[in-house]
């Protein structure tokens, strides 16, 4: 251990105050929210409430709970996030996997091709009237397959095949192995780690997904749950007419807060899990560039 | 070596078509698996990227690219007459500006902070803590937003009416849009981005600081001496990954914050190209200046790219 100066000391003492708020400053505001969703209207409208519920209610949870709305676009973002985090690693990976290997002739091409998307993309008309060519409007397909590979994931995953030793390829084939049961034996299950790197990045850009489904969704019955609870948040939009009775009696401002609890719940239950693995994601992407 | 080997015996396979062939379809599987891939980019990428001619065209749905009229250079002409545009494009590249002054500086600062805390555990726990917005969607951040900001319950007016001023409806004013979307930015993003450069810094050689010590040199000046001049390779290709976004700013992260209120100051291109182009239906307009926005971009990111390559020797490609 270095030996400090007395303003060294100081410097550590401020140094760690200062990120110490700065870690606070993060969090505090979500526990305030969940604080402000259980409390009554009356504590909320006085300005009562800071980091614990004061008098403890589930009347702003009844209100999410009464709208079919709400649950609907729940079960479609878990839907897109599922299903569109499998088609992505499907994409991804069956792209990434030759374009690791040498007795792939075409890699330099499609390498060039993929950059290419990255430096210039198309305005987002065009991209609409695709969509529409294809039928794709009003579908949950339209927020699945338009981003089925991101360039920056595909060379992730490159790269994470291309640290694999190739001994290992080259024995498994001496021992009779075909292209497939490489593929599907070996390169795949070892590959375990930089895969579930690339779900979770993935499955939170679809979770989070919000600019598409304005662009490409108009029925109300497949809006994801990012748009739905724009609508509660900003719109004032309530669904039944029970709901507006309900609200004579509690501040839309309760249940606001507690719509945005039941959104960001899901990504809080599982952030352990992304911190480790985004962390992986980001270097391994930034030793690539 | 090895490779090398493979390399060289991989080219004297092919002395002939037939032989190219045979090799192909012994490894087609490669072949076959990049099928689907090369589909999507094409499709999805590519495809709309030359839809894009339909700027050039009075475009009709009913028509088609190929039953539309030839109008040349007619939308751009008309996006530099309509003051309406200019107003937009100032407001994209104040924002833009403000994101890259004010955004830009802050993971690095904060890297550097929290390199130098000698606590591990409280090292962690920060990290823990400003890493953990970067994982909300901006529907939410704007929620959470919101509800700091609501004149009636928010925290912030509590505290101004201690003061004895009146409640501001923050989000309802013209002149707050920006500072709360950059605000909102380095709320976001601040602490996510600092894992890169903590990175950069981990790669520092530890002698340097020792023997920059023996020399009795302090913390501040060990960290403009070794570890800025080390990390700046990372800084300038962070700059200019930011330079070629500059109009990038992000629909979403406007959009959500956007009213009849603050949409004078708080319009950019993305969330007008929504407006006038997917609302309105005034498809070539639109793809006009999307196609301006994306060839700005791409200037932007060449010319950043021949800037470092001529002052640090670093570039993207």
């Amino acid at each position: 251990m270095r030996k400090m100066t007395k303003g060294q000391r100081i410097f550590n003492y401020m140094n760690s105050i200062f990120l110490s708020l700065l870690g606070l400053s993060m969090v505090l505001p979500l526990i305030n929210i969940i604080a402000q969703s259980f409390s009554s209207s009356a504590a909320i409208n006085t300005g009562a409430v800071s980091l614990w519920p004061v008098d403890a209610t589930l009347s702003n949870y009844k209100v999410i709970v009464g709208d079919s709305l709400i649950w609907r676009s729940f079960l479609n973002s878990v839907i897109i996030t599922v299903v569109g985090t499998l088609i992505n690693l499907a994409a991804t990976a069956t792209l990434a996997y030759p374009l690791s290997r040498q007795e792939y002739l075409f890699r330099k091409p499609v390498l060039i091709m993929v950059l290419c998307t990255m430096i210039f993309s198309a305005p987002l008309i065009p991209n609409f009237l695709v969509i529409r060519e294809l039928g794709l409007l009003d579908s949950l397909w339209a927020l699945m397959l338009p981003m089925s590979i991101g360039a920056f994931h595909l060379f992730i995953m490159r790269s994470f095949f291309m640290s694999l030793p190739s001994e290992l390829i080259d024995s498994s084939r001496i021992d009779g192995c075909g292209e497939l049961g490489i593929l599907w034996k070996i390169v795949l299950p070892l590959s375990k780690p930089a895969l579930a790197t690339l779900a979770i990045m993935y499955s939170v850009a679809h979770w989070n997904r919000y600019a598409e489904a304005i662009y490409f969704i108009r029925d109300r019955n497949l809006i994801p749950l990012q748009v739905r609870l724009r609508e509660v948040v900003f719109q004032n939009q309530f669904e039944d007419p029970t709901n507006y009775m309900m609200l004579q009696t509690i501040s839309p401002e309760g249940v606001k807060m507690a719509v945005i609890v039941v959104g960001t719940i899901p990504i809080i239950l599982v952030y352990p899990f992304l911190q480790k693995y985004f962390v992986k994601g980001m270097l391994l992407g930034s030793v690539k560039s | 070596m090895a490779s090398k080997l493979e390399k060289a015996s991989v080219y004297e396979q092919f002395s002939s078509q037939r032989q190219l062939w045979q090799f192909v379809k012994k490894f087609w599987l490669l072949y076959a698996l990049s099928i689907p891939g090369i589909l999507y980019f094409i499709i999805f990428k590519y495809i709309p990227m030359s839809g894009s001619v339909i700027a050039f065209q009075n475009y009709s749905i009913f028509k088609g690219i190929g039953g539309s009229e030839w109008v040349g250079v007619d939308h751009f002409v008309r996006m530099f007459k309509y003051p309406e545009f200019l107003e937009i494009l100032r407001n994209t590249l104040l924002i833009g500006l403000y994101d890259l002054i004010f955004v830009f500086p802050v993971p690095i600062l904060l890297a550097i902070l929290i390199n130098e805390l000698r606590m591990l555990v409280l090292k962690k726990l920060v990290q823990t803590a400003v890493y953990l917005p970067h994982f909300l969607s901006w529907v939410i951040v704007a929620g959470i937003t919101m509800g700091i900001l609501s004149p009636s319950t928010g925290i912030v007016n509590h505290v101004l009416g201690f003061f004895g001023i009146e409640p501001i409806y923050f989000l309802g004013e013209n002149s707050f849009i920006r500072t709360i979307l950059i605000g909102t930015g380095i709320w976001k993003e601040s602490g996510w981005g600092t894992i890169i450069y903590l990175a950069a810094i981990a790669g520092v050689n530890p002698d340097l600081y020792e023997s920059a010590e023996m020399d009795g040199a302090g913390r501040i000046r060990q960290t403009f001496a070794i570890t800025l001049p080390t990390i700046l390779p990372t800084i300038v290709i962070m700059f200019l990954l930011n330079i070629g976004n500059f109009l990038d700013f992000g629909f979403e992260r406007v959009f959500v914050f956007l009213n009849p209120l603050n949409k004078a100051n708080g319009e950019i291109i993305d969330t007008f190209v929504y407006q006038a182009g997917l609302v309105d239906k005034q498809y070539s307009y639109t793809t006009a200046i999307g196609l301006f926005k994306s060839v700005v971009g791409l200037l932007l990111i060449m010319i950043g790219n021949r800037l470092s390559k001529k002052a640090t020797g670093e570039s993207l490609y």
